[in-house]
C-alpha cells in the first residue's frame, strides 16, 4: 500500500497544517510516511502546497509523479494539480470556493462545501480540518480517532483549538458517511 | 536509550542530533534554504546551556568555529552555497591546524546568488576542497531525515577521531522534508574522550600552539605528508554507499542525496515491470567509494549518472570506472525538481541507447 | 475643466520602471524607491546613475529602478561601488543596502570605503531585522525586539547592543554627510527626499561620502499592521535611533 496525497490552495487556508496533521497521524499509527511541503520560488504569489506519501513499505521517493489523490481548496490550485493526479484518482474539492469541477473525466470528484461545514462546528476557519475529515472518511487511510490523534500531535502547544478542529474531522468524516 | 519515533523537519532533525551527539557550540549567519537549523538550535542550545551565536557572517562564524574547537568543543556551522563560499578559507584553516568540525551545507541553486532550490552543484566545491592547500574532508550525504540524524552523529565521530572538519551536504528540499526519525541515545559531552592537544591553560603542562604556519619548505613538506596518511587512513576505512536492487542489474543508476531518493522511486517503478535496474548512491562524497563502484563495473553494466548538477558526480564515476562500462550522464541544474517518473525515462533511454533523455559520456 | 487646467499630481517617476514590485503590504522599501526615484528624475541624472543593489528584500531593485544597476555579494555593495566609481568617476554611483547588508556582513566594507572617502551615496534601510531570510536578528535589532534567532527578544548579555552605525560612520574624517530620517509621515517622507538629494549633490560636486540612513518600516516580520508599524517606529525605534543629521560637513567645506 502507498498512498500519495497532495494538498494545495492559498496561504491561510492550512494547507500545510492539514498535510501535516495527517503525517502525524500515519506516523502513530506506525506507517512510514514522507511530508513534503513546497517551498521558495513554489510559493510566490500566496499559493501553498505539500505533498504526503503513506505507506506500508519504505517510500523511496518523497517527490510524487503522480499523486493519487488531489485536495484543492481553492480554483488556481485545482486548474494547476488536476493534470497531475494519477488516473483513476480521487480529488476533493472545497466546494466553497470551487465552482467548477475537475475536466478529467478519469478521476472522481469528492465536493465538499468545507466552509459551510466548518461554521457549523464553530468556525470558518477549521475548513480544512473538516477536508481532512473527508478525506480520511472517504479513503480509509486513517480511522478518523487516528486523524484527531495526528491533529493533537501536530498542533502541540495550540491546545485551545483542539476542540474545534476535532470536531470539523469528525465533521468532515460523517458528510462523508452521511452525504450531508 | 534511542528516542520514540519523531516526525521532524531535516533541518531540525540535523539541530537535535548534534545537541544529541553532544554539540553544545553553534556559529552561523542567516541564509535560506537552511535558516530553520539555526533557529531550532537557538533556542535548543539554551536549554542545554550550549553557546548560540548568530554572527554577523560566515566568515565570522567560520573562525569562531576554528576557535571553539582548539578550546575543545563538539562546534558546527551551517549554511547555504554562497555563505559556505565564504568559509572556504577557514575550513582550509581547519584542515591545516587539524581541528575538528561539522560543516553544514544545504545546497542551493548558483552560480552567484542563484536561487534556493535544491541543487547539488557545491559537489566539486565540498569533494575537491573549495578552500587552498592540499586538503581533504570528509563529505557525507543523507538521503532521508533517519540518514540526517545518523549521519550527524557519524560526522562529530569522525571530526573527532581524525581531528579534521567533516562536511554535511543536503539541499532544501531535504531541510524542509519531514521523516519520522528515531534518534541515537544522547551523548554527554562530559563523556566525551579527552582530547590531549586543546587550548585549555598550561597549567602543570608545557604551553600549546595550534597552527599551520610551516615556513621551512621541508617542515611544510612533512606536515603535507602527515596529512596524506590521515587522508589515506579516512579513504581506506571511512568509505559508505549503499547498494539498491544493484543484483542482476543491467543499469545502474549513480545519484546521492536528493537525487538518489527520486532515482530509488524511479528504480521501484522499473523493477515492478521486471526490468533489471538498480542504484548505487555513495554516501561519503569523499571519500568516494570508488572499490564498490568499480567491483560492479566489471559485470559490465551501463552505469547511469544522476545528479542535480551539470556534470560533477560523474567526473568521480569516469575516475572510478574509466571505459570499463558504458557511462550515461543526466543532470537538472537550477532547481526544477524531477519526479521518478522523469528519471525512469532517462533509465529507459539508457537501456535502449536511444539517446532520447540524457548522453552517452565520452572516457 | 478643459484639459490645459488639469494638474497632474501624480505620475510615475521616469526613473522608475512601470511595474509591479514584490515588496508586502507597507514596505518601507516602496516608498523610498519611490523618492529615490524622483530625486533622480528632478535632478535630470537618471542616464548618468549606476546603482549597486544589495542581498536583502531590496535584491531585485534592478527590476523596479530604471538606471544601470549591479547585483553585489551580500554585503559587498561599497566595495563594487567603489570598482565602479574609480572606473567611471563622473557618474552618479549608489548602493541601497539593508542593515544585515551593510552593518553586519558588509560592515568592513562600508566602513573602509567611508573611511577612503569614496564620492559614493550609499542609502540605508534600517528595518532593524532580517527581511529576505525571514525574521532573524539584525544588527540594527533593538532591545527586546523578537526575531526567529533571539528567543525572547534581544538579550544585550547574549546578543551585544544594537549598532548604531551612522553615528561609527561619522567619526571617519573623509564622510561628509550624514543623516539619520524615517518615512513615517509626508512631512519626514519629505525630509528623507531632501536628505537623498543633497547626498546625490554632494556626490556630483566631488566632496566625498554621504549617507541617508532611513528608519522603515518591515511589518511582515515584525508582525505588525502596516500602521502599527509606522507607530512603532515613531514611538520605538527612534529612541535608539534618533532622527536628525549626524554630521554634515559641507558647510565648513574640508568633507573632501
Ligand atoms: C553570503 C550570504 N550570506 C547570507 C545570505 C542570505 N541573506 C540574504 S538577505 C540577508 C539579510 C537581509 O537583511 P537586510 O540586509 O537587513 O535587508 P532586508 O531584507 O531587511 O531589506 C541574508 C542574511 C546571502 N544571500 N549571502
Ligand atoms: S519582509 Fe519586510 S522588508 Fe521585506 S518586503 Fe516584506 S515588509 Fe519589506
Amino acid at each position: 500500500m502507498m498512498v500519495r496525497t497532495t494538498f494545495a490552495g492559498f496561504g491561510g487556508q492550512g494547507v500545510l497544517l492539514m498535510g501535516y496533521v495527517l503525517a502525524h497521524g500515519a506516523m502513530l499509527k506506525g506507517l512510514n510516511v514522507t511530508y513534503l511541503p513546497a517551498y521558495g520560488a513554489e510559493m510566490r504569489g500566496g499559493t501553498a502546497n505539500c505533498t504526503v506519501t503513506l505507506s506500508d513499505e519504505e517510500i523511496a521517493s518523497p517527490v510524487a509523479s503522480q499523486p493519487d489523490i488531489l485536495v484543492a481548496m481553492n480554483a488556481p490550485s485545482l486548474e494547476r494539480f488536476e493534470p497531475t493526479v494519477k488516473p483513476g484518482g480521487l480529488i476533493f474539492v472545497n466546494a466553497s470556493l470551487i465552482e467548477v469541477s475537475p475536466q478529467r473525466s478519469d478521476v472522481s470528484e469528492v465536493r465538499v462545501d468545507a466552509v459551510k461545514l466548518a461554521r457549523e462546528v464553530g468556525s470558518d476557519r477549521a475548513a480544512n480540518m473538516v477536508m481532512l475529515g473527508a478525506l480520511v472518511g472517504k479513503t480509509g487511510m486513517l480511522e478518523v480517532e487516528e486523524a484527531v490523534r495526528g491533529m493533537a500531535e501536530a498542533t502541540k502547544g495550540k491546545e485551545k483549538f483542539f476542540d474545534l478542529n476535532k470536531a470539523a474531522i469528525e465533521r468532515g468524516a460523517a458528510f462523508i458517511c452521511e452525504g450531508r | 536509550m534511542p528516542s520514540e519515533r519523531m516526525l521532524m523537519r531535516g533541518a531540525h532533525v540535523v539541530g537535535e542530533a548534534a545537541v544529541r551527539a553532544g554539540c553544545r557550540c553553534y556559529f552561523g549567519y542567516p541564509i535560506t534554504p537552511q535558516n530553520e537549523l539555526p533557529e531550532y538550535l537557538s533556542s535548543r542550545l539554551a536549554e542545554v546551556g550550549g553557546t548560540f551565536i548568530q554572527a554577523e557572517s560566515e566568515v565570522a562564524s567560520i573562525n569562531m568555529v576554528i576557535g571553539a574547537s582548539a578550546a575543545g568543543a563538539r562546534v558546527m556551522t551551517s549554511s547555504s552555497s554562497p555563505g559556505i563560499s565564504l568559509k572556504q578559507e577557514g575550513i582550509s584553516y581547519l584542515c591545516g591546524q587539524e581541528l575538528p568540525a561539522v560543516i553544514v551545507n544545504m545546497m542551493r541553486g548558483g552560480p552567484g546568488l542563484g536561487n534556493i532550490a535544491p541543487s547539488q552543484a557545491d559537489y566539486f566545491q565540498a569533494t575537491r576542497g573549495g578552500g587552498h592547500g592540499d586538503y581533504r574532508l570528509p563529505v557525507l550525504a543523507p538521503s532521508g531525515c533517519q540518514e540526517l540524524a545518523e549521519l550527524t552523529f557519524l560526522a562529530f565521530e569522525l571530526a573527532d577521531t581524525y581531528r579534521n572538519p567533516v562536511m554535511l551536504v543536503g539541499d532544501g528540499l531535504m531541510g524542509q522534508m519531514m521523516e519520522p526519525v528515531v534518534f541515537p541515545d544522547p551523548i554527554d559531552p562530559k563523556d566525551l574522550p579527552p582530547k590531549d592537544w586543546i587550548l585549555d591553560g598550561c597549567k602543570g603542562r608545557p604551553p600549546r600552539a595550534i597552527y599551520s604556519l610551516f615556513l621551512e619548505p621541508p617542515v611544510l613538506y612533512q606536515h603535507n605528508l602527515h596529512l596524506q596518511g590521515k587522508y589515506d587512513r579516512i579513504a581506506a576505512k571511512e568509505v559508505r554507499f549503499e547498494h539498491y536492487q544493484t543484483e542482476g542489474a543491467e543499469v545502474v543508476v549513480v545519484a546521492y542525496g536528493t537525487a538518489s531518493r527520486i532515482a530509488k522511486g524511479a528504480v521501484n517503478r522499473l523493477r515492478r515491470e521486471g526490468l533489471p535496474v538498480g542504484l548505487f548512491r555513495p554516501i561519503t562524497l569523499w571519500p568516494f567509494p570508488k572499490e564498490a563502484l568499480r567491483q560492479m563495473a566489471q559485470n559490465g553494466i551501463k552505469i547511469a549518472v544522476f545528479e542535480l548538477s551539470l556534470g560533477q558526480l560523474v567526473e568521480d564515476v569516469i575516475l572510478t570506472v574509466g571505459a570499463r562500462s558504458e557511462i550515461y550522464f543526466h543532470g537538472i541544474p537550477g532547481g526544477p525538481i524531477p519526479t521518478p517518473a522523469e528519471v525512469e525515462d532517462y533509465i529507459r533511454s539508457v537501456m535502449s541507447g536511444d539517446g532520447r533523455v540524457g548522453r552517452r559520456v565520452e572516457v | 475643466m478643459s484639459q490645459a487646467a488639469m494638474k497632474r499630481i501624480y505620475s510615475m517617476p521616469e526613473s522608475l520602471k512601470d511595474t509591479s514590485n514584490h515588496y508586502c503590504p507597507g514596505c518601507g522599501h516602496s516608498v523610498v524607491h519611490r523618492i529615490l526615484a524622483e530625486v533622480l528624475d528632478e535632478m535630470g541624472l537618471r542616464e548618468r546613475t549606476i546603482g549597486v543593489a544589495p542581498v536583502g528584500c531590496a535584491v531585485l531593485a534592478y527590476n523596479y529602478f530604471n538606471f544601470d544597476m549591479v547585483e553585489a555579494p551580500h554585503g559587498r555593495a561599497l566595495a563594487v561601488a567603489t570598482g565602479i566609481k574609480r572606473v567611471q568617476p563622473d557618474k552618479l554611483v549608489l548602493t541601497y543596502q539593508g542593515d544585515g547588508d551593510l552593518a553586519a556582513i558588509g560592515t568592513a566594507e562600508t566602513i573602509h570605503a567611508a573611511n577612503r572617502g569614496e564620492k559614493i551615496s550609499t542609502v540605508f534601510i534600517n528595518n532593524a531585522i532580517y527581511g529576505m531570510t525571514g525574521g532573524q536578528m539584525a544588527p540594527t535589532t533593538i532591545e527586546g525586539l523578537w526575531s526567529t534567532t533571539t528567543p525572547g527578544g534581544r538579550d544585550l548579555d547574549r546578543d551585544g547592543y544594537p549598532i548604531d552605525i551612522s553615528r561609527m560612520l561619522a567619526v571617519c574624517p573623509r564622510t561628509v554627510y550624514i543623516e539619520r530620517c524615517a518615512i513615517t509621515s509626508p512631512k519626514n517622507i519629505r525630509r528623507a527626499k531632501r536628505a537623498i538629494r543633497k547626498s546625490f549633490e554632494i556626490q556630483m560636486k566631488g566632496l566625498g561620502f554621504s549617507l541617508v540612513e532611513i528608519l522603515s518600516p518591515c511589518p511582515t516580520n515584525w508582525k505588525m499592521s502596516p500602521k502599527e508599524a509606522w507607530m512603532w517606529i515613531e514611538k520605538v525605534l527612534e529612541r535608539t535611533y534618533p532622527l536628525g543629521v549626524i554630521k554634515d560637513l559641507t558647510e565648513s567645506g574640508d568633507g573632501g
